[in-house]
């Protein structure tokens, strides 16, 4: 895609007496728009397409840390699907994103309609629910630590007093207590974008549709159902892709709370990919974990691709 | 406040009463906003508490009866934190001005310019934005490794711009398509270069494109893990968000204490930061998804 770049110094051939080559190159709107795509290109080419391509190619090979492997060909791909943790991995992903993202869209729509009712204090109102996005995932994961913790734990305390429970719960140290609470974690992160951009999204549909369906005598959940939703499935289609992209590829989150435990219960592709690949240094096994992720990856972008052309239909345009 | 709500606004409010509104509207945003809240005052809380009531189970654990700074003298005396807050700072300032710098003038070059390939250079942009980095890090981290880069402040402010350039690229395409073409053309008549015109004309044009673009950058900046955590191992290089996860964690001791007063740390500089320009954040973000 930024391959032109590197062509850039085309605009060389020698200069007409007349004109400067600098002069000469403000006036080819080609030239110049290559010159101006030099810093982006080089940037991206280097560290973004290059490790794309060495990504896909490193999961061909058995290279490990301070060696450069040999290509073995779909070795590590036999390898890593008779290999019951990277299977055990890849169903936590699915269940991970799956899980989570219907959480986030569902929680994050009802908090969107919330603030979409004509509320004071809108601004600062959005600016407090933007927090958890903001802050550090690293850092808010700590606070979630430590609410989990198996001993100090806050929410135990709270359900033991309510005499709900009799002990406390083992919130990080069993298997799906485990796996609910990292979902909680990036439920919890998540929300706020989904909402936010939702909410983008409602402000632009036009009351007077409601009131049209208000005097026809439409319930509010008739409304919802056929005036909100249709409307915003587009946004919808976008900020659902984003959302299961971020999901599926999370990292952070598992990685300070439970570094893939317990038994592996945890695990997604990408701390097993840096666990096997970094930690562990066999660098071919960890790169074809993260190149197995594109195909899922590729579908979100197909789901909002498809999202999006029917947005441009929509609104009649041809874009 | 309800009887005000019901003449200020228009529509089909009047129909609801304000005992259901409470029900229906109120009620749940004050729970949500409870839950999203609740993690940050229970990371101040835990800050300021001393060691026996962070683990005393008896008492009122929602408030600290003797605040104490303990936990930030020994995370600001005893550890290298104000390195790594430093380290931060300078790395997410210098990746987002290199993105920022690197991001207007693609976006220049694609919107305006429209040089022949420009539409594929705009769809690679975007395609660029979509690769998330949890699957280019294992090969990031030998091409460091064969720059030479490994294990230095400098790994990461030539990565962060992978994932910068294409959004501020993408946000700043949107921004200056809404700047009229005519504003150029007079400009050209006029004798103006293309760079006059870009530094002159476009740029003040596109400040808030510019702000939305940079604060957007800068808080992703902050926050990112992985890089940081794959590409650099020595203590003093580390940023705040893997070093209160790597360094603050000794066995199997948590020193919660001084953990929470790491991450409280940690959060307010971008916490501040953001709070000065949600507006130009939220229309960032929103703008982004929307395009």
């Amino acid at each position: 895609m930024h391959q032109r770049v590197q062509t850039a110094p085309g605009a060389t051939a020698p200069a007409r007496p007349q004109m400067s080559m600098l002069e000469r190159l403000q006036n080819n709107r080609n030239a110049l728009g290559l010159v101006f795509m030099v810093p982006a290109g080089v940037l991206l080419l280097l560290f973004l397409t290059y490790p794309l391509g060495l990504g896909v190619w490193l999961g061909f090979t058995d290279a490990k840390i301070g060696r450069a492997g040999v290509f073995v060909g779909l070795e590590n791909y036999e390898f890593l699907f008779g290999d019951s943790v990277t299977r055990l991995a890849l169903f936590n992903t699915l269940f991970y994103t799956f899980i989570a993202s219907i959480l986030k869209f569902v929680l994050g729509l009802w908090l969107a309609i919330l603030m979409n009712q004509r509320l004071k204090h809108t601004t600062l109102l959005r600016a407090i629910v933007l927090l958890p996005w903001i802050v550090p995932t690293a850092l808010s994961a700590i606070a979630f630590w430590w609410i989990f913790d198996s001993q100090f734990s806050i929410v135990s305390w709270i359900l033991v007093k309510l005499g709900l429970i009799d002990g406390y719960i083992d919130f990080l140290g069993d298997p799906w207590n485990a796996r609910f609470s990292t979902i909680a974690a990036n439920v919890w992160r998540g929300i706020p974008f989904v909402a936010i951009s939702l909410l983008a999204g409602l402000q632009t549909i036009s009351p007077s549709l409601y009131e049209a369906a208000a005097i026809d005598g439409a319930t509010p959940w008739q409304q919802f159902r056929n005036v909100t939703l249709p409307l915003l499935t587009p946004i919808i289609a976008v900020v659902m892709t984003f959302s299961v992209l971020f999901t599926f590829t999370d990292f952070q989150l598992i990685y300070v709370l439970t570094r893939g435990g317990p038994l592996n219960s945890t695990h997604l592709m990408a701390t097993l990919a840096f666990q096997r690949g970094i930690s562990g240094g066999a660098i071919g096994e960890g790169a074809a974990i993260a190149t197995a992720m594109v195909p899922f990856l590729l579908g979100a972008i197909m789901f909002s691709y498809f999202g999006l052309q029917r947005r441009a239909w929509q609104q009649g345009g041809d874009k | 406040m309800s009887k005000d709500d019901a003449t200020d606004s228009q529509g089909m409010d009047f129909l609801q009463t304000s005992g259901r509104r409470w029900m229906t509207t109120y009620i749940p945003i004050a729970l949500f906003l409870f839950v999203l809240l609740f993690p940050f005052y229970w990371m101040g809380i835990t800050a300021f508490k001393p060691n026996e009531e962070l683990l005393a189970r008896d008492g009122n654990p929602f408030w600290v009866s003797s605040p104490t700074l303990a936990h930030f003298k020994k995370l600001l005396f005893d550890t290298e934190y104000p390195a790594w807050l430093m380290n931060t700072m300078l790395v997410s300032v210098i990746a987002t001005l290199v993105s920022l710098f690197a991001a207007v003038l693609a976006a220049y070059a694609i919107e305006r310019l429209r040089f022949k390939g420009s539409r594929a250079t705009g769809l690679g942009i975007f395609l660029a934005y979509l690769i998330p980095p949890s699957i280019l890090f294992i090969p990031l981290a030998i091409v460091l490794q064969n720059l030479g880069l490994f294990n230095t402040r400098w790994a990461l402010v030539f990565t962060y711009p992978t994932f910068l350039i294409p959004f501020c690229t993408w946000l700043l395409m949107g921004y200056f398509r809404s700047i009229p073409y005519e504003l150029e053309e007079c400009a050209l008549i006029d004798g103006a270069s293309r760079w006059e015109i870009l530094v002159k004309i476009i740029l003040p044009l596109a400040v808030p494109g510019l702000i939305s673009a940079g604060i957007f950058a800068f808080t992703l900046s902050w926050n990112e893990f992985i890089y940081a955590l794959t590409f650099v191992s020595d203590s003093e290089i580390k940023t705040v968000p893997v070093a209160v996860v790597t360094e603050l964690v000794e066995g199997d001791v948590y020193h919660w204490g001084p953990l929470m007063a790491g991450a409280l740390l940690g959060s307010l500089p971008v916490a501040i930061f953001y709070s000065f320009f949600v507006e130009y954040y939220v229309a960032g973000m929103t703008g982004a998804v929307k395009e």
